[in-house]
């Protein structure tokens, strides 16, 4: 399988490669403008009320004005605080967030990178994001952000374990962590996807119970990871104010805001890449054109950040020690049970 | 070997440093400028110390310069939340001190307005206490609500939140023709949204876990402390001045007074101080219904004014049922068109005052819920 259309196209390695750094960062912006006017439109829809309706048509222009306004205003950077770590931290976590699209295969012929390691270097990488949350909420010299810095860390590191374990378990069902790979071993029907155990013969029925559960376990642990409610509490905003960027304001606050979005994106994608048939159609060969198939696996992914931005204006918060006794004496274990189901389950096979 | 050695270890070099966090008065979540300073050991509160008065107006010094009707106007600002429950016990002292009997009609409407704005005042406390939480929508589904009353208790008086709507011996103004349509209408919205709000906050798992067991206040913790209104009877306390102490016409009404009974953690904690207030909105709907089918419709709101209000020399202290728990004002009179002194027993300041003994030993989160489970306003604690 081919696994990069641009290489086809274009003879010279290095405009090649810029032109596949550039369509993620394309589509991570235009992702987030999305993103940003879904949440605010969700919101208001759940709480009845209009939401924005002054900018554009039917306010659909709000998100790029409150870029525009986020561009124009100050930069401030406290006179207490690291400056260095301090201006580097919303970058580094945007860059970390943005790495993670490396490996990330929207159709079958568009794989960035085509490492086979792919699912543990999302994972590696992704983890990089902590530290620059972790940077800023230090470097700000405000005790709010040092809290909520610190409630970060535990929070991402304790969940990034239920989370591998349910990536584990995909793994050894698909044998593979090239992420194309996975995604076209659940090629077919539906019923194909690893939610309910990868194609299989007929008794495979018995590990569905399983897979289900790694992935309510992996979904749990991506809300976490991404600081969505009910775990958002290293931003809370009724306790720490806003966590660890507090102090910040003007674009770097966007950054952080955009990396928030496109470590959103990400997690949905690596949802759907392991449990939901990636980038194949739900309906066998029907509609599953090589034109089509991005459009699935963009589909896919933005009704799993439609279900975090519901579920944000659901549920209220967690609180720091429910949130650890949820990742280490309920996801962990369970996800223990999980993964010994389905390695039973492919050893058998 | 066999020999044991013994292994010492100095704990108190393991104590990690402690940190004081100052919240507010700027902050999200302290209900106004009440400006906490906490001492955290990580997450764990240790020491709690309010300190109030940001907002302090000299109300009560302000009182002496002042005749009785220009009183009640800052009286209003005290609880902004539920300014015609703050009224009532102003006015009805100097009734008490003038001998002026009320017409039945101005009675009736005086406590069909209170009770609609005990049910606002409830819907802000259940909605605030929701947003503590990190549970935004019920805010504004309760918000929508209390709109209708709201709209009501404008076309009666003129204002939204600050009414100026009693007067002694009766009311600004009579009730507008489609008043009984429109409480009626607004009864029958709060009583469909309520199992609404029960079902998304109050039974939601997390908001049970959040809230059950935490800022346990015993009974007679509270007791000692003063404390009143929702606060005392989430302890288990029956103690309702409209039951115990009935006043206006609150003896003829048929409604039950609810305590915290404990169902999801301890009797006295969080939850219990809301469930508390959600029921007591649906008590106070039952109040309504039956006193605006007793309410006679005709008859003139202003026909028992006193041509100048000029209590007789005396003193009087009374209170009144505010939804926040027991609003006192006692009123010193030397005959003349001011008071002499008006001393305001304000229910928030008195709630507030046990923050710091229930909310010790609990995380930073539980703190806020704390504070928000005792429903101040600023403006009653600082005056």
């Amino acid at each position: 399988m081919e696994q990069n259309f641009v290489n086809m196209l274009i003879e010279n390695p290095w405009i090649a490669a810029l032109i596949i750094v550039v369509i993620p960062l394309v589509f991570v912006v235009i992702y987030a403008l999305i993103a940003i006017l879904g949440e605010l439109k969700i919101a208001s829809f759940v709480q009845e009320r209009l939401g924005p309706m002054r900018t554009g048509w039917k306010g659909t222009m709000q998100p790029v004005a409150e870029v525009v306004k986020l561009l124009q205003k100050e930069d401030i950077t406290p006179d207490a605080a690291d400056k260095p770590l301090f201006n580097l931290a919303p970058f580094l976590m945007f860059a970390a967030a943005f790495a993670g699209f490396a490996v990330i295969p929207f159709s079958p012929y568009f794989l960035p990178a085509g490492i086979e390691l792919g699912l543990f270097y999302v994972f590696a990488i992704g983890s990089l994001g902590v530290i620059g949350l972790v940077m800023g909420g230090w470097a700000s010299n405000n005790k709010y952000s040092l809290l909520g810095a610190m409630r970060s860390v535990a929070q991402i590191v304790s969940y990034e374990i239920p989370a591998a374990i349910a990536i584990l378990s995909i793994a050894t069902l698909s044998g593979s962590l090239n992420l194309n790979v996975i995604s076209d071993n659940q090629s077919g029907w539906f019923w194909n996807w690893y939610i309910f155990g990868g194609p299989g013969p007929w008794w495979k029925i018995l590990v569905i119970p399983f897979t289900l559960g790694l992935g309510l376990i992996y979904l749990i642990s991506t809300l976490a990871e991404t600081n969505r409610t009910p775990f958002d509490i290293p931003e809370g905003e009724s306790e720490i104010v806003a966590g660890y960027h507090t102090e910040y304001s003007g674009m770097k606050f966007a950054m952080f805001f955009f990396a928030e979005y496109a470590n959103m994106f990400i997690v949905a994608a690596i949802l759907m890449l392991l449990f939901f048939g990636g980038w194949n159609s739900p309906f066998g060969d029907f509609l599953n054109q090589w034109w089509m198939q991005p459009v699935w696996f963009i589909l896919k992914a933005f009704f799993w950040v439609f279900l975090t931005i519901w579920l944000r204006w659901t549920l209220p918060r967690l609180r720091v020690d429910q949130l650890m006794y949820m990742s280490w004496k309920v996801l962990l274990p369970w996800g223990f049970v999980c993964f010994f189901a389905v390695s039973l389950f492919v050893m058998l096979k | 070997m066999g020999e044991k050695r013994k292994i010492e270890l100095d704990y108190s070099q393991l104590d990690s440093e402690r940190m004081r966090l100052n919240v507010g008065p700027q902050h999200p979540s302290t209900h106004g400028v009440l400006r906490l300073e906490v001492e955290l050991d990580g997450e764990i509160v240790t020491d709690v110390i309010p300190h109030v008065g940001y907002l302090h107006r000299c109300f009560e010094k302000h009182c002496e310069k002042m005749e009785y009707p220009m009183v009640t106007p800052y009286i209003d600002r005290l609880d902004y939340i539920s300014s015609m429950n703050n009224e009532w016990p102003f006015i009805m002292g100097v009734e008490q001190m003038m001998g002026i009997k009320v017409p039945e009609k101005v009675e009736y409407l005086r406590v069909i307005v209170s009770e609609l704005n005990r049910i606002a005042n409830h819907q802000i406390a259940i909605a605030t206490f929701g947003l503590d939480a990190g549970a935004f929508t019920p805010l504004l589904w309760l918000f929508r609500d209390r709109e209708m009353i709201l709209a009501i208790l404008e076309k009666l008086s003129g204002g939204r939140l600050l009414y100026n709507y009693f007067r002694v011996g009766g009311m600004a103004a009579d009730i507008y023709p489609t008043f009984k349509e429109d409480v009626l209408a607004a009864i029958s919205q709060v009583r469909k949204t309520n199992p609404e709000i029960l079902n998304l906050l109050l039974l939601n798992k997390i908001f049970i876990d959040r809230t059950a067991s935490v800022g346990i206040l015993p009974a007679d913790v509270a007791i000692n402390y003063g404390c009143t209104g929702p606060m005392l009877r989430g302890s288990g306390v029956p103690y309702d001045l409209r039951r115990t102490e009935p006043y206006s016409i609150y003896d003829r009404f048929d409604f039950e007074v609810q305590i915290g009974k404990g169902e999801v953690g301890t009797v006295g904690d969080c939850w219990d101080r809301n469930i508390v207030r959600y029921r007591e909105i649906e008590q106070s709907c039952n109040i309504i219904e039956q006193a605006i089918n007793q309410m006679p419709m005709e008859g003139d709101v202003k026909e028992a004014f006193p041509k100048k209000v000029r209590p007789p020399k005396g003193e009087i202290y009374c209170k009144a049922e505010n939804p926040k728990g027991e609003l006192g004002f006692y009123i010193v009179s030397d005959g003349k068109n001011n008071p002499e002194r008006v001393k305001c027993r304000s229910t928030s300041f008195v709630n507030l005052s046990v923050l710091p003994e229930i909310s010790k030993g609990y995380m930073f989160a539980d703190l806020i819920m704390i504070l928000g489970s005792i429903d101040i306003v600023l403006g009653e604690v600082d005056r």
